[in-house]
């Protein structure tokens, strides 16, 4: 066990942990983000997605002392920005959350592509959405939404 | 371009669940709850000589079917799954008992040290010991077999299909007083209280489930936490500790119920360019227990001939006990397996017969007043030949069927038709489920809600909410319909059988044009309302004769496919569907179910790969279990058309496995068009082909 301290949602953390404990389970089970979801614990789903300093990890793939000093934002952050609240408004407006489950990361793998890439093309957007699996859509609505946000987005700052 | 639906709501859960916010049974509060952890045998078959258990650490416990209170048995339809295994075992991974304690890694070093001693017995794992006979006739097959121009006789199989909702099985149970209180990811909480009633032998006011969050189910949560809740409420019983079980993928992956394997054979007649007679024989991979697995037989059976018209049949159907896994209960209930037989088998037959496949089977659609597979009659109007045209207009089919017909095009295109019925099999609404809904309106003229329907992502909790409001002509926010809480809702029946909108729909309309009538502005006011379906349904089990359900929904599905010759991949281009649901209460959540449906039956044509080798399954994570990505997936167009039925909230049918059963054939067919050969299995996967396309294997 040792001190390891890094950012989530904007707040400094420090905490005792073995450093190889799974980044998923400090997130959800000491520091109580169960917005962070575990769907498969191997990195084949993307439900435990989180954004480490700009680019989306697997938090279940993720040991804890890779994040030293880093930055993450879950969705319990990432809600509170106005970014969310385009993406959440098309994912709405198109019905690309069913049972909710995959939803959290798909929306912060959304992020991560559009402010990539502010304007992609179908292709894009399923290429960069293929590691979050979701049971309930069949893609459709989600890939609209976001074909929608990049159309229609305007000059949003990402 | 915004969605420009009509007629929808944004869903009632919408915002807490792209949040975050919402929390599923592994993200409640449960501090001081005590892990379970199964001990599951390790061998496929026999008798159980010992059990050795090491001395437990201080806080771990044990229990076993030793612990049992009243019946050691899970309430299932047929109930002959016991909650542990007494004495013998029928599966790989059958439960034996529970470890339980405060850590998960204590529990698991706990379980590598426990020794179960067999005296293992052959398992049997082909389809030889049926467990389950059904059989019915319609008009005269053995005279039709007599007088043919055309016969044809094949084989379909079709594989495992695990449901893969995204949140895997759990619950959390704790005593509140001397209250058993469940919280889990379900789809029917009064299954799960009659499971902790029934093993328990105790009054049903001592158990009390609450729904909390649920991450898709599919069929998979409607039985098997039954089984958990039967497990976990002898422990509690015994300990008096408040306890919690997740499945890790893993164990979710093997150790949880499945689709049905298959194996159809069909012996076909045609006569003057006519299918005048089919003889089906169904046979279903039940697993070690029967379970729900009679039921789903009669679904496969009802669905022999799809859509089709076929005078004359003669079909038996049987469930095979074998020592796996157990099946059960996944969108479509059986019916996936013969439509995709049967469309299969029609093509084929009319290809022998040396007719335009397309055009025969369009010329078998059934029509209003025709009699049914068994024997009942279409009584409502059917428009299937409105949806052929449009999803053909809509996919450009006839152009594209033609040119993909040609030597070395590597492209298809296939057509499916077919019906799903909705609610319960025959009377079952009326005679067993008897549903009862109940709606109040408080002081303030708030209106509430009360089913026992779970919203796991289909949006019912807003569907049958807008019933409510639309019928009162009251604002939607004047209306509240909160998850389910056994404590506070009439068992409006299980989440199953596409019948939330159909029976359920049709509850709350009557209901709330009840209390229109009796409306006092200012007063607590509160109706029951029980389900009262079509009288002229009538259905007998045993014969396997009558109307089959309370009305049908319809669908057509086109899909086109790529093939690459050299890595024998099948890629989708492109995914057409036109449905009639009766009405659609929302169109964004029916074409979200249309979506998802269609997803998932893609998935099962060509990707989803279950094997099981030595009674166990091979693929145990979702990096070899494969579903769909988005890059798998072209964008599916869906037109829904209207076709008002009669005994459903306004004109509304069923629509959750209407979307599932036709992907498959139209799949397949456009499989078999692209590669210019026969298909019979499926997940139709690369291996499969090459095996079909370089050896003429089937």
């Amino acid at each position: 066990m040792e001190n390891i301290s890094f950012y989530v949602d904007d707040k400094e953390v420090i905490i005792d942990v073995d450093p190889s404990t799974r980044l998923l389970d400090v997130l959800r089970i000491k520091l109580h983000i169960t917005g962070v979801k575990e769907g498969c614990g191997e990195g084949a789903c993307g439900a435990c997605s989180v954004i480490v300093d700009g680019v989306c990890y697997d938090s279940c793939l993720t040991p804890v002392a890779n994040v030293i000093g880093k930055h993450i934002t879950t969705i319990e952050g990432f809600r509170n920005t106005p970014q969310y609240r385009i993406i959440a408004d098309a994912f709405a407006d198109f019905g690309a959350s069913q049972c909710g489950f995959c939803t959290p990361g798909m929306i912060l793998n959304t992020y991560t592509l559009l402010k990539k890439n502010p304007h992609p093309t179908e292709e894009e957007v399923r290429v960069a959405l293929s590691g979050n699996l979701c049971r309930c859509t069949g893609y459709n609505a989600i890939v609209k939404a976001v074909l929608d946000i990049a159309e229609n987005g305007g000059d949003i700052e990402w | 371009m915004p969605s420009n639906f009509k007629n929808s709501t944004v869903k009632i859960d919408n915002e807490e669940k792209m949040a975050g916010l919402a929390l599923f049974t592994d993200d409640l509060p449960a501090k001081d709850f005590l892990w379970c952890r199964p001990l599951r045998s390790n061998i496929a078959c026999g008798r159980i000589r010992s059990i050795n258990i090491p001395k437990l650490p201080k806080g771990y416990y044990y229990v076993d079917a030793r612990d049992i209170v009243k019946e050691n048995v899970v309430n299932i339809i047929f109930s002959d799954w016991p909650v542990f295994a007494d004495r013998r075992v029928n599966y790989y991974g059958e439960t034996i008992g529970l470890l339980i304690g405060p850590d998960k890694e204590v529990l698991e070093e706990l379980a590598r040290m426990s020794q179960v001693n067999y005296d293992e017995e052959t398992p049997e794992y082909e389809l030889v010991n049926s467990q389950i006979h059904k059989e019915f006739k319609k008009g005269d097959f053995e005279a039709a077999k007599k007088d043919y121009d055309y016969t044809l006789t094949e084989t379909f199989e079709t594989g495992y299909q695990e449901q893969v909702y995204l949140e895997t099985q759990g619950m959390i149970m704790w005593l509140d007083g001397d209250k058993i209180t469940i919280k889990a990811s379900m789809q029917c909480p009064f299954y799960i209280k009659n499971a902790v009633v029934r093993t328990l032998g105790c009054d049903p006011s001592k158990v009390r489930v609450i729904q909390p969050a649920v991450g898709g189910a599919f069929g998979g949560k409607e039985h098997y936490p039954s089984m958990m809740a039967a497990q976990m409420a002898t422990a509690i019983v015994k300990i008096k500790k408040p306890l919690k079980m997740i499945f890790d993928r893993g164990e979710d992956l093997m150790y949880t119920t499945k689709r049905h394997p298959s194996r159809t054979t069909y012996e076909g007649y045609v006569k003057e360019g006519k299918l005048v007679g089919v003889k089906a024989t169904v046979r279903l991979n039940g697993g070690a227990y029967k379970g729900c697995s009679g039921v789903v037989l009669s679904r496969a059976l009802i669905a022999v001939v799809d859509s089709y018209n076929v005078p004359n049949l003669d079909v038996t159907g049987d469930v095979y006990i074998t020592n796996t896994m157990p099946t059960a209960a996944f969108r479509g209930f059986g019916s996936p397996q013969t439509i995709f037989a049967f469309e299969m088998f029609i093509e084929h037959i009319a290809k022998k017969a040396g007719l335009d496949p397309v055009e025969f089977k369009l010329a078998h659609l059934v029509e209003k007043g025709m009699v049914t597979a068994v024997s009942g009659k279409f009584h409502d109007d059917i428009i299937l030949p409105q949806l052929v045209e449009r999803a053909m207009e809509m996919s450009d089919f006839k152009r594209k069927y033609k040119e993909y017909s040609q030597p070395g095009s590597n492209r298809g295109i296939g057509l499916s038709t077919f019906l799903h019925g909705c609610g319960f099999t025959g009377s079952g609404e009326s005679t067993i489920i008897n549903a009862q809904l109940k709606l109040t309106k408080d002081e303030n003229d708030i209106v509430h809600l009360y089913t026992s329907q779970v919203d796991f992502g289909q949006g019912n909790r807003t569907t049958l909410k807008k019933v409510v409001s639309n019928t009162l002509g009251i604002p939607e926010e004047q209306v509240t319909h909160e998850a389910p809480d056994t404590d506070h809702t009439l068992s409006t029946g299980p989440t199953a059988a596409s019948r939330t909108m159909i029976i359920v729909g049709f509850l709350c309309e009557k209901a709330a044009k009840h209390l229109k009538e009796i409306w006092k502005p200012g007063e607590y006011q509160e109706w029951i309302e029980p389900y009262v379906g079509p009288d002229y349904i009538h259905w007998d089990e045993d014969t396997m004769q009558g109307d089959a359900y309370p009305g049908y929904a319809w669908g057509v599905n086109i899909i086109e496919v790529s093939f690459d010759p050299i890595t024998y991949q099948i890629k989708v281009e492109g995914c057409w569907s036109t449905y009639d649901v009766g009405h659609a209460i929302d169109d964004r959540i029916v074409v979200g179910q249309a979506d998802g449906g269609l997803a998932q039956a893609i998935g099962y044509g060509y990707l989803e790969n279950m094997e099981v080798a030595e009674g166990r399954f091979r693929q145990k994570t979702l990096s070899d279990y494969i579903v769909p990505t988005a890059v798998d997936l072209p964008m599916m167009e869906t037109e829904l058309m209207d076709n008002l039925f009669a005994y459903g909230a306004s004109g509304a049918k069923g629509c959750g496995e209407l979307t599932f059963v036709g992907g498959a054939p139209a799949l397949g067919h456009a499989i078999e068009q692209a590669i210019k050969h026969d298909i019979h299995k499926i997940p139709a996967t690369p291996e499969y082909l090459m095996e079909v396309i370089e050896h003429g294997k089937y």
